[in-house]
């Protein structure tokens, strides 16, 4: 099966771990993987900052990126999400509408793909320790999903998965919010760390490298005994 | 109160609010609570999305057909003897009002809870011309007598303040000497309150839902004062927002459970109290003149555009209750008696963006308002279209992120840019990093490492890894 992946910026810049996990995970898997070199960013952070035109047109340059692909698969939520979101963006657009519902019916966030397209749980992986897993809002209010990355994680051989509270709560990154509401941004971020101390997690697992970006950000400068790992690393680990 | 809270500008209403514990434990212990007993009680109503897409489908054909509703309500309150006034600024509104106070010669008003005359600021209004304006929900009742404090929280307006901190009000400014304890406290409010009912000579109320179908307005609360407030005085005015009506009974019904359950987590609250024009022969009590005033005040400037559905609100809180921004900031850091994502949303349209335009920005999009919203009102991508508005029209957007989206969309639009500029990343920030670490960034990252630590960017791309990879080149 060929596999187009969007990488996401994010990964690319500055998590290229995250991408080669994600590439050895599905050729493990059995895919094939196309990395269109066209492709940019999905446009979100100047949609979410209201600046619509720009963002439509990165939006055009993955639409034609991603054109001849069977499956886009991406390694975040977020990312995920925005694509989804391009029908309603080019509604009514007739040079772009129908490439748009193409694209939006075409993507796949990772742990969906794995676990509603190659119908896989078990993948193989395997990490000893106790690990939370931070349910990302866009993951789960935008895009839906909620349950394959725990379906993925319940399969990993030593690791110990346990709740983390307050999960539905967001940890404060939120693109630019992160930025220009920083003094609140931190508040939520510490929040998110505190709770992941009180289950006394060794991991904080995620599936976006934006929340990562955030709370591991944010561990690393406060100093905690906390290792943050995309979901892909995780499903790629093995002993 | 008027609907603008003159509490300074919008970072040291946050910076005061960040700091104050006891109000930031008191919303936390409140939405961490409401959370658990909302998801039961929509959990026992069952097929929640589907009620969630009825209330939309009855809101959004309500306001679609808001002209026709208006007047079958106006018909039927005026065919039961009551009056009908349509106001459309909030001065049209208080003055009318005011008239009646005068005409009536009143001398005390009693109140049930109204956002809408908060909004319009009615009780100055009535206080100018002598009246001694009583509110009479418990959290209003203290927020009044604390010299106005503003509300911080749409159902539980005195959220903010503790038992210890009311008992020193109620000490101050009404002579109380008993203890902190709450039934304690309630009784003395009680008792002061029922004098008040009884030698009220008007009763205003708000109105959470008005049925077009017989002329009835609807009010909800847990504490039954608006039973009193409409059952005493001889004269009741009751003030709504234009677009708080419905159709029927039936759709009320949908709505008022709704309602209930998504504010309180409540299948019912205590009252819910249908009034039908004035007192009739051979009615055991009632007003014997009943005045609505139907309130537009630039809600008729949001219908028809991509706001609209802004209007579809039924004033729950629950998108409040939910969020993590006012979770640590509080109501007051709003500037508006709307405060949340509702508030976010509403106050700049009511209000104009000079006053309120950070709300739009006080927002992670995490869209857990969205989420919980029971007639759907997409309140997240209601605060991207306010930042669009922001960027586009008003051009209000900072200087700095007006050129950093320039450099984005040169940088993806053009896959060749990209690769240019993406290469280009490391060099560019290498005199900040430190171990594959930022820990004092440039320009706008200096706001992120002023709390976090920024990854530098790889000197090895993902797309290098990768097409190195194809030739055979590292294999990981």
């Amino acid at each position: 099966m060929k596999v187009s992946l969007f990488v996401t910026c994010l990964i690319d810049l500055f998590y290229t771990n995250v991408g080669k996990a994600t590439v050895e995970l599905l050729e493990r898997l059995g895919c094939e993987i196309d990395f269109p070199e066209a492709q940019t960013c999905c446009g979100q952070p100047a949609y979410n900052s209201g600046y619509i035109k720009d963002a439509k047109e990165a939006m055009k340059q993955m639409m034609r990126a991603f054109a001849d692909a069977d499956y886009v698969v991406t390694p975040s939520g977020s990312c995920a999400a925005m694509l989804k979101e391009y029908p309603r963006i080019f509604r009514g657009d007739p040079e772009w509408e129908e490439e748009a519902k193409r694209l939006a019916a075409k993507t796949y966030e990772l742990t969906q793909f794995l676990v509603n397209v190659l119908r896989v749980e078990d993948v193989g992986a395997s990490l000893p320790g106790r690990a939370t897993y931070h349910t990302s809002c866009h993951m789960t209010r935008l895009l839906g999903e909620k349950e394959a990355p725990l379906r993925l994680l319940e399969h990993v051989k030593g690791l110990e998965l346990v709740p983390l509270p307050n999960a539905h709560q967001c940890c404060g990154f939120g693109g630019t919010f992160s930025v220009k509401m920083g003094p609140i941004s931190e508040q939520m971020v510490d929040e998110k760390i505190e709770h992941i101390e009180e289950v006394k997690a060794d991991y904080l697992i995620g599936a976006d490298c934006g929340c990562l970006m955030n709370i591991g950000g944010r561990i690393g400068r406060v100093g905690k005994p906390i290792r943050v790992m995309h979901i892909a690393e995780v499903l790629n680990h093995r002993n | 109160m008027p609907m603008k809270i003159e509490n300074g500008p919008f970072w040291k209403r946050v910076e005061e609010n960040l700091q104050n514990d006891f109000m930031r434990g008191a919303v936390a212990g409140m939405q961490d609570r409401g959370y658990v007993r909302r998801l039961g009680v929509i959990e026992e109503l069952g097929h929640w999305e589907e009620w969630r897409s009825l209330a939309e489908q009855i809101r959004k054909h309500t306001l679609e057909n808001l002209d026709y509703y208006l007047m079958q309500l106006s018909e039927n309150v005026a065919k039961r003897g009551g009056h009908v006034f349509f106001a459309q600024t909030a001065e049209e509104a208080n003055d009318y009002i005011r008239r009646i106070a005068l005409e009536k010669q009143a001398k005390k008003i009693v109140k049930s809870k109204s956002m809408v005359t908060e909004e319009i600021n009615l009780n100055p209004v009535l206080e100018a011309i002598g009246c001694d304006v009583v509110e009479t929900d418990l959290g209003e009742y203290i927020l009044q007598i604390d010299d106005h404090d503003p509300p911080s929280h749409i159902v539980g307006p005195a959220l903010h303040k503790n038992k210890e901190q009311i008992r020193d009000v109620f000490h101050r400014k009404l002579g109380y000497n008993k203890s902190s304890d709450p039934v304690e406290l309630a009784r003395h409010a009680r008792e002061t309150l029922r004098r008040d009912y009884l030698t009220a000579d008007i009763g205003i109320t708000g109105c959470n839902f008005a049925i077009a179908e017989s002329g009835s307005i609807t009010l909800v609360t847990n504490e039954g004062n608006a039973d009193l407030v409409t059952s005493l005085p001889k004269t009741q005015i009751t003030v709504m927002g234009m677009e708080r009506i419905v159709p029927t009974f039936k759709e009320m019904e949908v709505l008022v459970s709704m309602l209930t359950r998504s504010a309180v987590g409540q299948k019912l609250t205590s009252y819910i109290t249908v009034l039908t024009g004035p007192r009739e022969q051979g009615d055991a009590d009632g007003p014997e003149e009943f005045h609505l005033v139907i309130v537009d005040n630039g809600r008729s400037s949001i219908l028809g555009t991509e706001f609209q559905p802004v209007l579809q609100c039924i004033r729950c809180a629950a998108c409040v209750n939910v969020c993590p921004v006012y979770r640590h900031i509080g109501g007051h850091s709003y500037g508006s008696i709307y405060s949340g994502p509702i508030g976010a949303v509403l106050s700049p349209l009511l209000g104009g963006y000079d006053d309120y335009k950070e709300l739009p920005y006080a927002s992670s999009l995490c869209a857990a308002c969205t989420e919980v919203c029971p007639v759907k009102i997409p309140l997240h991508e209601l605060l991207i279209k306010h930042r669009q508005i922001i960027v586009e029209r008003e051009g209000k957007a900072p200087v700095a992120e007006k050129l950093a989206m320039k450099a984005f969309r040169l940088g993806t639009a053009s896959p060749s840019l990209y690769r240019f500029g993406t290469k280009l990343a490391p060099s560019a920030f290498a005199p900040f990093a430190e171990d594959g670490r930022i820990t004092k960034g440039p320009g706008p990252l200096k706001a992120w490492t002023e709390s976090r630590v920024f990854p530098a960017p790889n000197n090895e791309r993902f797309r290098d890894w990768f097409r190195n990879r194809q030739k055979g080149g590292n294999p990981s």
